[in-house]
């Protein structure tokens, strides 16, 4: 399937993109992140968590819709 | 009262919601880019009692956003600068500063005194120590943090909704995300995502709209979309904070994820008695700066050279302008070396204020 990937503050700088569609045949959250890490090797030194469906979920969660964001935490003020 | 009319000829709002306001005692950590228009919408709304909690000094790179300040209040407390102006703004309403850092110790005994707690910090260390003392205290948390163009926006602890660990468990590496010293900030981006933090903490206090409780906003100032993520509680991460509330104030091994937070200017470090100085720039780099006698052990080394780490002082490390003295630090602290501070501008900052006395 073709996943809409949404990535946010600091791992822009890291996939050079705001926005992607990622080709996935695979199943939950956390094969997602080692074909994202196998694109984007400096990916995996960031924290972040994955929402699919705008809704935050865990790395077993299965993926069922395309919409995908990935979401650091931000420590400014 | 003709300062409140505004507010007073809503009729969401009216007599009785300006009273709650007046009633109301806010919290607000942090009087830097979000805090400063947080406090400012609310002291104008007339919230009865604030208090400011910071410590930091106001220098002129923080005028391009923190709209509290001015040349007049440059190098003076930024909580005691921000009372000062919010009083000129307000004069009916009771501002206590407490120009202090918020630490394991004094949080949960200051949160208790107030109703509703705003996070306006800018490292992870004092955002997870708010939001464990939130819990800890039972108190709604006003959320906002902002990274160059982008902010986020939520409300945590209320009504027995998520906080913030259910979104982040764990602070990341220490000196893993910059802040906005470090990577710069557009300036009126803390003006927006601290105008909205003020707009939930009025909404919480007057019962009106839906609270941005179970969701995160991220908001995105370049193409000027929102998004709102669906946040779940997650019981594990609630009770494992709720377990420790007895030992709280002894936790603060955990609290130590901001290398930021560990650093001194020179006048700071000159004050510091038994204090170790370690040079860790390249044995080639000039100047050297005798005068303190610091050991030398360059950066690329310090991993293996750990034995010469005097344990009984504190240790101020430098390297010429400020950057390998962070990693440095972090990377002390990754071997369970504490009371170690980097020094702010480096070996440039020693000479200087050598030259100037």
């Amino acid at each position: 399937m073709n996943l809409n990937i949404k990535y946010f503050g600091m791992l822009t700088e890291v996939t050079q993109c705001q926005e992607e569609t990622f080709l996935f045949s695979q199943s939950t959250v956390a094969d997602l992140l080692i074909a994202l890490f196998n694109k984007y090797p400096l990916l995996e030194e960031r924290d972040f968590q994955v929402a699919q469906r705008q809704t935050l979920v865990s790395k077993d969660a299965i993926i069922s819709d395309v919409e995908i964001a990935l979401l650091p935490p931000f420590a400014g003020g | 009262m003709s300062r409140y009319s505004r507010h007073i000829i809503l009729s969401e709002i009216g007599q009785e919601g300006q009273d709650k306001l007046t009633q109301a005692k806010v919290l607000v950590i942090g009087a830097g880019g979000l805090g400063c228009p947080i406090l400012q919408y609310l002291a104008a709304a007339g919230i009865g009692t604030l208090g400011i909690v910071d410590f930091d000094i106001v220098e002129e790179s923080n005028l391009q956003r923190q709209i509290l300040f001015g040349i007049s209040t440059l190098g003076k407390n930024k909580a005691l600068a921000a009372k000062e102006r919010l009083e000129d703004l307000n004069p009916t309403i009771s501002i206590t500063a407490y120009p202090e850092r918020l630490t394991v110790k004094n949080a949960v005994s200051l949160f208790n005194k107030y109703d509703i707690i705003v996070d306006g910090t800018d490292n992870f260390t004092t955002r997870y120590l708010i939001n464990d003392a939130s819990l800890i205290t039972n108190k709604p948390l006003v959320y906002g943090a902002i990274y160059k163009f982008e902010g986020q926006v939520s409300v945590f602890n209320y009504q027995n909704g998520p906080s913030y660990r259910c979104i982040f468990p764990t602070p990341p590496k220490a000196g893993s995300v910059a802040n906005c010293s470090e990577v710069g900030v557009l300036g009126v981006l803390p003006g927006i995502i601290g105008s909205m933090q003020a707009n939930e903490v009025l909404k919480l206090i007057l019962g009106l709209g839906n609270v941005l409780s179970g969701k995160l906003l991220c908001y995105n100032a370049l193409t000027a979309e929102s998004i709102s993520l669906t946040v779940n509680k997650s019981e594990t991460e609630v009770n494992k904070v709720l377990n420790q509330k007895d030992t709280f104030q002894d936790s603060h091994e955990e609290f130590n994820c901001d290398i930021n937070l560990n650093e001194l200017s020179i006048i700071e470090a000159l004050q510091k008695e038994n204090v170790q100085y370690i040079d860790v720039r390249e044995t080639h780099e000039q100047p050297k700066v005798d005068i303190i006698n610091p050991i030398l052990i360059p950066l690329s080394e310090l991993e293996l050279k750990l034995d010469k780490i005097d344990h009984e002082k504190e240790k101020i490390i430098f390297c010429q302008s400020g950057i390998r003295s962070k990693k440095a630090v972090a990377l002390l602290q990754k071997n369970k070396i504490n009371n170690c501070y980097s020094l702010k501008e480096g070996a440039i900052a020693i000479i200087e204020h050598y030259n100037k006395n």
